[in-house]
């Protein structure tokens, strides 16, 4: 059992870097367009700091918490992994959300991703990390559904790991999110 | 078994508190930067210094909440992430290095004019 669940994670790993690779040509096709605003406004003038702090925090929040809710599934608690595993998904909806309001800010301020090539290049790499959020939570809440009906089995824990090794994943990539288009795009 | 799960529950609220403390330094600096007094950093030194703390966050939550490096040999992960890494850095590294020539080449007569005027007073 302890061989499978290794190669699983193997696996799994694998797809989590292939997915790296994706992220850094986003990331690079960022950098190298994040000065072409063409006439229009630049990263200092768009992002609002604080706002951005706070969706960090949440984010880096529901990693920790993907984490305990690993360990309480290990401790075979099933009612403190349902617990954690509710608040996982709930942090995860308060970030989306406050992604999604910031960028229908941008758009209602007719700052889309049409408006420069800077912007089509933050759109893409913002939502591209949003997106994998949004499928994140849809397989959390299927996974809450999986732990509530069959309890803490064997298979049930192996999915919960890999869901928080991808959760883990995704609040990395938004590390470099925060650093490389906020704060930097902020100097 | 309640032991190692003690162990690696201190290891997860260890990664967080550094993340945060990271995430808040890198969040200080950038805001008392943009805010009063002008600059207080050399913006250069600024970006290589968020830089710097963005990858030992990275360390922090590879370590801490991904378990890299902690798993039974032959560490596959490990390895596939070293891997990972060398063509993250060639993409990014690559493009950015590729392209900023790509615009030295083609600025316009006047851009050109400007840039080797600036340069001149620089001093080669």
């Amino acid at each position: 059992m302890n061989a499978l669940n290794e190669k699983n994670k193997l696996g799994f790993w694998l797809y989590l870097m292939t997915d790296c690779v994706l992220f850094a040509s986003l990331f690079a096709t960022y950098a190298v367009l994040r000065n072409n605003t063409f006439g229009g406004p630049s990263g200092a003038e768009l992002f609002s700091l604080p706002f951005v702090l706070v969706e960090t925090v949440i984010l880096l929040t529901s990693s920790f918490v993907s984490g305990l809710l690993l360990l309480a599934a290990q401790a075979g608690n099933k009612k403190m992994a349902l617990w954690w595993l509710a608040s996982v998904i709930i942090l995860g909806l308060s970030f989306l959300g406050m992604e999604l309001y910031e960028f229908s800010n941008l758009i209602h301020e007719g700052n889309s991703w049409q408006r420069s090539g800077f912007l089509s290049a933050f759109f893409t790499l913002v939502g591209t990390h949003g997106l994998h959020i949004l499928f994140g939570l849809v397989w959390a809440v299927l996974l809450f559904y999986l732990l509530a009906k069959k309890g803490l089995t064997n298979g049930v824990i192996k999915r919960l790991s890999l869901f928080g090794l991808f959760w883990h994943f995704l609040d990395i990539i938004w590390i470099f999110i925060f650093t490389f288009v906020y704060m930097i795009g902020a100097i | 078994m309640k032991d190692s799960l003690r162990v690696k529950r201190q290891g997860y609220i260890f990664g967080f508190v550094g993340s945060l403390i990271l995430t808040m330094l890198a969040y200080l600096l950038v805001s008392s930067q943009s805010m009063s007094m002008g600059q207080l950093f050399n913006p250069a030194g600024l970006i290589v210094g968020l830089a710097i703390i963005a990858v030992v966050q990275l360390f922090v939550q590879l370590f801490f909440f991904l378990h890299l490096g902690q798993e039974s040999r032959p560490r596959w992960n490990l390895l596939g992430f070293g891997f990972a890494a060398i063509v993250v850095i060639i993409v990014v590294v690559g493009s950015l290095w590729i392209m900023n020539n790509l615009n030295y080449n083609m600025m316009t007569p006047q851009a050109m004019d400007q840039y080797m005027r600036a340069q001149s007073q620089k001093g080669f």
